[in-house]
């Protein structure tokens, strides 16, 4: 059962990059994969701070600040130089982990021990389930911080720079400025996933990031999937569902590991898992 | 109103496909003035639109509206005082977002869109009270995704959103080419009417020789980036759809 806690626990920790996969390719409809390189810095930089004894309060807003900067660079690169969102994403992706093996100095740094955004209350003395509630809380107010702006005025822009840009830019709209920002606002999400999982686990990698993006993108495409079959339209709703897509998919692989596959096999069943779900809507509507 | 000195535009500089689709046009458009412009393809018609909206600027010339120079103004700084109708009725409005969501933004169009809920109970009524006047039926599905309707609704409630906002200048790229004749009529009409109830200077490109006799105070017809023929006041009303024929002869 603890297998499955940790796997709810992790699922929680990934929310942020499936909220920032969300916002950069349903929202903005660009494909974005800074990601692996935002989600490193955001576990380097929390690393770094928390060896250094800095603050908590600190943390937080310097791996939403470094996170913003990386996704405001892909946009910038990919806006102003008017380059492709993949290449400008690889580019900053790429820079990163030279900015990342700075920032931490060595490839691996323990962090175990030392105290942590889970350590800071304490409900119960279990530490997984005191983690859960912390987890819990903490996601639950970036949800419904990300839910408020969707909804504001400033939110609707952004839904409508990413479904019709020259109806958006004739209504006052800087469309260049809006993908900068949201980028901006993904990258921030995805470093905040990387702080979290980074002081769960105990430990900050300079590869953690390696392939990262297929966690966000599977969990967005299994909501998807699940917003399309009960014809959802709710900003709400949707976000629960991405949230609850990125749960679903840590679930998968506990399972997977779990009936005993071979964990060197982990990325290949990742990418299976999410072929089919990507190609089961395909499969079974050929068959109606 | 607005003011063009001298516009000069040319497509494809030094490569062997340039084009001058604007030849140093001068125009001088009065407040309050609804101009239907006429051309065949290539003629500049929708270049002259583009330039003034801004998504095109011009390589030479002055351009100013309300006498503030605009000419080298990007798009979204100009929607202060231009709205824009475009052909193609998927690009005027945001086919996921409710169409709730596209009036809010289009009731935003000259402010800033802030990080406030400006969705609120009291502008959905205003909405549905203003849906109400196209007796579409459309009010009760303000929550509906807007590219679930027709090209006619959908320029219909394009047309109402321009509207929701502050407007001086309606810009209409050939706004029916896309739609079936009834509808098209209906657009028109919806059209010539926010017109003169809003008091707005518009300026309509068409095909249809027959609109371009039925609407508008002015008449503009253009050929190879510079205007033929100019006609307004009582002589654009008594203009016959034959005689703009004969333009074309």
């Amino acid at each position: 059962m603890d297998f499955y806690l940790t796997a709810l626990l992790q699922g929680l920790c990934f929310a942020g990059i499936a909220f920032g996969i969300y916002i950069s390719m349903k929202i903005f409809n660009i494909p974005d994969i800074t990601t692996d390189g935002s989600y490193t810095l955001g576990g380097v930089v929390s690393g770094a701070m928390l060896t250094h004894n800095l603050s908590g309060y600190l943390i937080l807003p310097a791996v939403l600040l470094a996170g913003a900067l990386a996704g405001a660079l892909t946009g910038i690169i990919h806006t102003k130089l008017k380059i492709n969102a993949l290449l400008a994403g690889i580019l900053v992706m790429t820079a990163l982990y030279s900015v990342n093996l700075t920032i931490l100095g060595r490839s691996n740094l323990p962090l175990l021990n030392m105290p942590n955004l889970f350590t800071l209350i304490t409900f119960t003395t279990n530490i997984n389930q005191n983690s859960l509630i912390i987890l819990t809380g903490f996601v639950l107010v970036f949800t419904l911080l990300i839910g408020y702006l969707l909804k504001t005025d400033f939110g609707i822009a952004m839904r409508a720079t990413g479904n019709s840009e020259p109806m958006i830019r004739a209504l006052g709209v800087n469309t260049d400025r809006m993908k900068i920002t949201g980028l901006a606002l993904a990258n921030a999400l995805t470093a905040l996933s990387g702080y979290l999982i980074v002081q769960l686990q105990g430990f900050a990698d300079i590869s953690m990031g390696i392939g990262i993006v297929i966690v966000g993108l599977g969990s967005v495409i299994i909501a998807e999937t699940i917003i399309n079959w009960l014809r959802i339209t709710s900003v709400w709703w949707s976000l629960v569902l991405v949230m609850a897509g990125a749960v679903i998919f840590q679930f998968v692989l506990a399972f997977t590991l779990n009936i005993g596959i071979d964990a060197n096999l982990l990325k290949l069943v990742t990418a299976v898992f999410v072929l089919l779900i990507v190609g089961l809507p395909r499969l079974t509507g050929r068959q109606a | 109103m607005i003011q063009l000195s001298n516009v000069h535009k040319t497509f494809n500089t030094g490569k062997p496909n340039q084009v001058v689709a604007i030849n140093n046009i001068n125009l001088q458009i009065n407040a309050g003035e609804f101009i239907v412009i006429v051309g065949a393809n290539g003629s500049g018609k929708t270049t002259l639109l583009n330039l003034l909206a801004g998504n095109i600027l011009p390589d030479s010339g002055l351009i100013s509206i309300d006498d503030n120079n605009v000419t080298r103004l990007p798009e979204y700084s100009r929607s202060k005082w231009i709205a824009r109708i475009f052909q193609n009725p998927l690009l005027g409005t945001a086919a996921d977002l409710s169409i709730i969501d596209n009036f809010r933004l289009a009731a935003l169009r000259t402010q800033n869109k802030g990080l406030s809920i400006g969705k609120n109970d009291k502008f959905k009524s205003l909405v549905k009270e203003r849906i109400a006047t196209l007796n579409m039926g459309l009010e009760d599905k303000i929550e509906q995704p807007i590219g679930t309707l027709s090209g006619g609704q959908r320029q219909a409630l394009t047309l109402l959103m321009s509207v929701m906002d502050t407007c001086k200048i309606l810009l209409l790229d050939e706004p029916t080419a896309a739609l079936d004749p009834r509808s098209a009529e209906q657009v028109l009409r919806i059209a010539d009417d926010l017109i003169r109830q809003y008091q707005l200077t518009a300026i309509m490109v068409t095909h249809n020789l027959k609109d371009a006799g039925k609407y508008g105070s002015r008449i503009i017809q253009m050929g190879e980036g510079e205007i033929l023929k100019d006609v307004s006041g009582s002589e654009k009303q008594n203009l016959k759809q034959n005689d703009i024929y004969d333009w074309f002869g």
